[in-house]
C-alpha cells in the first residue's frame, strides 16, 4: 500500500510540473522560484537539524567496539573497530562513510531443521548496490556542477570524460546514470520482496526511492530522448546561481520542468526525512568516540552531583552489630 | 517455572511476516514470555513512581491517570539529553541489515525482535509527537498514537531486549538498540512498568551492597565456607582480608559468583590466585557487587550503585581497583563510571605489583580487568602452571555482549585460556568476538520465568556450542561474566547436552600449582583430575 501511495504522489508530482510548465504556462514558477525556495527550505531545514543534535549532548562515550581494545602492548589492537585516539576514530569514520564498513559485515541467516543448524551467509548485495547507488548519485550531482559553473573546471571535464568512456549512443551515455538506475531499483525491489524488509517499510521508504528514480527517469529523457536544448538550460541554471534568474528565449523542452521540479521537491522533502542520515552519520555516538573512557574522563554536562551512593556510613549503622560479631572491622565502635 | 517445549519443537521457527501491519498487531502475553512485575514495596523502597500488584496479563494495568502527559513529557526530556536518542530517532532508514542479527529475532521469529521494529515501536510515537510529517500525516508517515496498547508493546518488547549491541555493529549508522531499549525502560518506569528481576537486586545492591542482598556477616561466611573447600582441593588454607584498610588493591566482582554454582568455582579461582600471588588487596561487604542492575534501570540508578566502588576504595585507602569476571558490570566501569562518579584523583593508574607493568588504558578509571591483570603475569612468567590438570575440559569461549562490544577485550581472555587449558577451539567466527551472541538472559533478564523466550534467544549461542562440542567434542564453555555462568548452565542443557560452563578463574586455578599444596587429585569442583578417576571410585 505504502509503495502504491508512494508511486501515485510521484506520479502526480509529475504531471504537476508537466501542466503547470506546459498548459499552465508557469514556466518562472518552475524554474525559478520553486528551486529557489526549494534551496532555501533545504539549507534551513538541514542546518537547523544538524544544530538540533549538534547541541544534544553526548552524555556518555558509547561507542560500538568492534575488535580488541588497545591494552596490554603486546595484544594486537584493532585500531579501526576500536580506536582509542582522534586519528583511529576518523579513519573508523572515513570507512563507514566512504565505505559502508558496517553494512559490508552482512550477514544473513540460515536455518536448518535437521541439526538444528543455524548458518550465517555473507549478504553483500546490499552494500553493493547501496554503493553504487549513493557513489553513482554522488557522481551525478558532481557533473551536474558544469550547469552551475562558467568556465567549467577541469576536474568536472574530466569526471564527465571518463563517465561517458564507453562512448554508446549519442549523445553518450553516462555510465553512472545507468548504474544510477539498476542500483534504485534492486533497492526497490528488496523492499517489496525481501519479507522482512517490506514488513518493515513505510511510506517515507518508497517515496523517496521513486522520487529519486523518477529524477533519474526525467533527466535521462530530457537528454537522451527529448534532447533539451543545454545552451538555454545553462542560461537559466547560470541566471540561478548568478541571482539573476531568467527563463531563456529559447525554448526548453518541459521534461527539464519536470526535471527540476522533482530535484526541488527532493531538496524540500530531504531535511525532515530519514534522507538526513547523511548528516547523522557523522553525529552518531556509537561511531564517532574513540573507546577511550577508561583511560580519561568523559564529562557529562548533566551530571548530576547530588547523586550519591548510599554510604558506607549508612551501611554500617544498619549493620555495625552484625559486623562486630562477625568480626569485620568496623569504623565507628558501636 | 513455566513449561517450555522440546527443543525439536522450538526450533520451528517462522521467519515469515504476518499479513496485517504490526501496528495492528496487539502484544500478546503469555507465560515464558514476560518477566514479572516489580513489587510494590520495591517500588516504594526505591521511590519509584506508581507502585501497585499486576500483572502484564491484566486488562487494566492500572497505569497513572495522567500516563500520557507523563511518558510524552519523558520522552521530550530524554530526546534533549541524548544525542544518540534523537539521533537514532531521526536516522534509520529501515534498510533492514539489523533484521536477522537479534538472537530473539532468529530464535523466536517476531517480527517485533527486529532491531528495526523494535526501535520503531518507539519511533513511531516520536514521530506522531514530535515531527511534523508524522502530526499532519499520521499512519501514512509512519506515525501513530500513543494507546495503552503501546505501552504493553513497549514492555513486551524492551524487555525482550537484552541490550547486547549486536545489531549495533552492523547499523551502518550504527544505531544502538540498547540506547533505545534504555530510553524506553525509562519511560515505562515513569508510569511503574517494570519487572521484579532487576529492581529487586538494585534495591537490594543499594542497602547492602550486591544484588542477592547478603549481608556483611553472612558474605564473610560464604568466603569462609569457599576458603574450606578450597582446603579440601589444595591442601592450603586461604584467609582472605576482608574491609581491611589500607591494602593496595580493592577487589570488586559479582555477587553471583558466592553462592552459586558454577560461579563459585570462579570465586575460588580468585581466592587461590591471590593467595598465590601474596596480593596486598582485600575484599569490601559494602562494595561486595560488581555487576550494576541500574544500568538495566536508569542513569541515575546506574550512578548510584556504581558509586560505592570509589566510595569503597577511598574509605578504605587503596591505590587502585581490580575488577573480576562480569559482563554489564565492565560496559559500566569502561564507558560510565568516569563520567558519572569521577575524576578518582586519590587512586593511582594501576600497576601490578607483580610485574611492574602500568595499565595505561586504565589511567583514568583505575580499574584494571583481572583478565587483563592475569594475561599479564602468565606472559612474564609469574604463574607456575599445569594445564594437564584441566586435560578433562575441551575448552571454547563465550564473549560476553559487553566486554565484547562495549569495551572489546577479546584477546586477553583466550590468551588466559590457551596457557591454562590443553585444548582450546573457538566457535564459529560470526559468533564469537564481537559477533558474538548473547546469553539470552542479559539486562536483567535471566529470571526463571522468562526461560521460555531466554531459551529461543539462546538459540545461536546454544548452536554454535552444539557445533564445537559435535566437531572438536568440546564439554566445556568458559565464560567472563557471571550472569552468563547463571544463563548458559540451562542454555547449554536445552541446546547442547553435555556442555557444562566455567569461568576462567576457576581453568586458572584448577592448573596454578599452589607452594605447600597437597598432591592434587581433584579439581575445584572435586571431580577428579586426569588420571585419578580410578581412585574416585575405591
Amino acid at each position: 500500500m505504502a509503495a502504491f501511495y508512494s508511486f501515485f504522489v510521484v506520479l502526480a508530482l509529475v504531471v504537476l510540473a508537466w501542466a503547470g510548465a506546459g498548459e499552465a504556462g508557469w514556466k518562472g514558477l518552475f524554474g525559478i522560484y520553486i528551486p529557489y525556495l526549494a534551496l532555501l527550505v533545504f539549507l534551513f531545514g538541514f542546518l537547523s537539524k544538524i544544530l538540533s543534535w549538534a547541541k544534544t549532548p553526548v552524555p556518555f562515550c558509547i561507542p560500538t567496539t568492534g575488535g580488541q581494545q588497545k591494552s596490554l602492548p603486546w595484544i594486537k589492537n584493532n585500531p579501526w573497530d576500536n580506536p582509542y585516539n582522534a586519528s583511529g576514530t576518523v579513519i573508523r569514520m572515513a570507512l563507514e562513510v566512504l565505505t559502508f564498513r558496517s553494512l559490508f559485515r552482512n550477514t544473513s541467516v540460515q536455518l536448518q531443521q535437521d541439526g538444528p543448524k543455524v548458518g550465517y551467509n555473507s549478504a553483500k548485495w546490499l552494500w553493493l548496490f547501496a554503493l553504487m547507488f549513493h557513489y553513482s548519485f554522488l557522481l551525478i550531482v558532481l557533473r551536474h556542477l558544469r550547469l552551475f559553473t562558467n568556465p567549467v573546471p577541469m576536474p568536472i571535464l574530466k569526471l564527465e570524460f571518463f563517465d561517458s568512456i564507453l562512448q554508446i549512443g549519442v549523445p553518450v551515455l553516462y555510465q553512472s546514470d545507468m548504474i544510477f538506475v539498476v542500483a534504485i531499483l534492486f533497492l526497490f525491489l528488496r523492499r517489496v520482496f525481501d519479507c522482512k524488509v517490506n514488513y518493515i517499510s513505510i511510506m517515507s521508504d518508497y517515496f523517496p526511492l521513486f522520487l529519486i528514480l523518477a529524477i533519474a527517469l526525467s533527466g535521462m529523457w530530457m537528454r537522451y530522448i527529448a534532447k533539451v536544448d543545454v545552451i538555454a538550460v545553462k542560461e537559466l541554471t547560470m541566471g540561478l546561481v548568478t541571482f539573476h534568474p531568467v527563463i531563456p528565449k529559447d525554448p526548453i523542452d518541459i521534461s527539464f520542468f519536470v526535471h527540476i521540479f522533482l530535484v526541488s521537491v527532493l531538496f524540500m522533502y530531504f531535511p525532515f526525512s530519514k534522507l538526513m542520515h547523511m548528516g547523522g552519520v557523522f553525529l552518531s555516538p556509537t561511531r564517532n568516540m574513540p573507546n577511550f573512557s577508561r583511560r580519561q574522563m568523559w564529562v557529562n554536562p548533566w551530571n548530576d552531583p547530588a547523586i550519591k551512593a548510599h554510604s558506607y556510613a549508612a551501611y554500617e549503622d544498619d549493620f555495625r552489630e552484625k559486623m562486630i560479631e562477625a568480626g569485620l572491622p568496623v569504623d565507628k565502635k558501636a | 517455572m513455566a513449561k517450555y517445549p522440546p527443543p525439536e519443537e522450538l526450533i520451528k521457527i517462522n521467519y515469515s511476516t504476518p499479513p496485517t501491519s504490526w501496528m495492528d498487531v496487539p502484544p500478546e502475553f503469555k507465560p515464558g514470555n514476560f518477566s514479572y512485575p516489580a513489587k510494590p514495596d520495591i517500588l516504594k523502597y526505591l521511590n519509584f513512581p506508581n507502585p501497585r500488584v499486576w500483572s502484564p496479563m491484566d486488562d487494566d494495568w492500572k497505569l497513572p491517570e495522567n500516563w500520557k502527559e507523563i511518558i510524552t513529557e519523558g520522552f521530550r526530556e530524554r530526546l534533549d539529553k541524548y544525542r544518540s536518542f534523537k539521533i537514532f530517532m531521526d536516522v534509520c532508514v529501515r534498510c533492514g541489515a539489523c533484521a536477522d542479527k537479534c538472537h530473539f529475532f532468529i530464535g523466536g521469529g517476531d517480527p517485533k525482535n527486529m532491531p528495526v521494529l523494535r526501535a520503531e515501536l518507539l519511533r513511531s510515537i516520536y514521530r506522531g509527537d514530535f515531527t511534523m510529517a508524522g502530526k499532519i500525516l499520521g499512519r501514512l508517515a509512519g506515525a501513530r498514537k500513543l494507546e495503552t496498547d503501546v505501552v504493553k508493546e513497549w514492555f513486551l518488547y524492551f524487555y525482550q531486549c537484552t541490550e547486547c549491541r549486536r545489531c549495533s555493529l552492523f547499523c551502518p549508522y550504527g544505531i544502538d538498540t540498547a540506547e533505545i531499549t534504555m530510553m524506553a525502560r525509562e519511560l515505562l518506569h515513569l508510569v511503574g512498568c517494570n519487572i521484579n528481576w532487576i529492581l529487586e537486586p538494585v534495591a537490594n545492591c543499594n542497602r547492602t551492597g550486591n544484588h542477592l542482598g547478603i549481608q556483611p556477616h553472612a558474605f564473610k561466611d560464604m568466603v569462609e565456607f569457599l576458603c574450606e573447600d578450597i582446603e579440601t582441593v589444595t591442601g592450603v588454607r586461604i584467609d582472605p582480608p576482608l574491609n581491611r584498610k589500607g591494602a593496595e588493591i580493592l577487589f570488586i566482582t559479582p555477587s553471583g559468583d558466592i553462592f552459586a554454582d558454577p560461579g563459585i568455582y570462579t570465586f575460588m579461582g580468585y581466592l587461590i590466585l591471590f593467595h598465590y600471588l601474596d596480593l596486598d588487596y582485600t575484599w569490601s561487604t559494602y562494595a561486595s557487587e560488581g555487576g550494576n542492575f541500574g544500568l538495566f534501570t536508569s542513569d541515575k540508578m546506574m550512578k548510584k550503585l556504581n558509586g560505592k566502588m570509589y566510595h569503597e576504595a577511598e574509605r578504605l585507602g587503596v591505590k587502585w581497583i581490580l575488577g573480576g569476571e562480569c559482563g554489564h558490570m565492565w560496559r559500566v566501569i569502561n564507558q560510565y563510571m568516569l563520567t558519572m562518579n569521577g575524576p578518582a584523583n586519590f587512586l593511582q593508574t594501576p600497576v601490578s605489583p607483580i610485574t611492574g607493568t602500568r595499565f595505561d588504558a586504565a589511567a583514568g578509571t583505575k580499574m584494571l580487568h583481572i583478565t587483563e591483570f592475569t594475561a599479564d603475569l602468565i606472559k612474564n612468567n609469574k604463574l607456575k602452571l599445569d594445564p594437564s590438570r584441566n586435560a578433562n575440559f575441551k575448552v571454547t569461549f563465550h564473549d560476553s555482549c559487553n566486554t565484547a562490544r562495549g569495551m572489546g577485550i577479546l584477546e586477553e581472555p583466550r590468551y588466559i585460556l590457551k596457557n591454562v587449558v590443553p585444548e582450546f577451539y573457538e566457535m564459529p567466527d560470526n559468533t564469537i568476538r564481537e559477533q558474538t551472541f548473547c546469553c539470552g538472559g542479559g539486562a536483567g533478564l535471566n529470571n526463571e520465568e522468562f526461560m521460555e523466550t531466554r531459551l529461543r534467544g539462546g538459540l545461536p549461542r546454544g548452536n554454535a556450542v552444539k557445533y564445537v562440542r559435535d566437531t572438536h567434542g568440546v564439554n566445556t564453555l568458559a565464560c567472563m561474566c557471571a550472569i552468563d555462568r547463571a544463563t548458559l548452565p540451562p542454555l547449554c542443557d536445552y541446546w547442547a547436552p553435555g556442555v557444562g560452563v566455567s569461568g576462567i578463574h576457576e581453568l586458572v586455578s584448577n592448573a596454578l600449582v599452589l607452594d605447600g599444596e597437597k598432591k592434587r587429585t581433584m579439581d575445584l569442583r572435586q571431580n577428579p583430575l586426569p588420571g585419578f578417576e580410578d581412585e574416585e571410585e575405591e
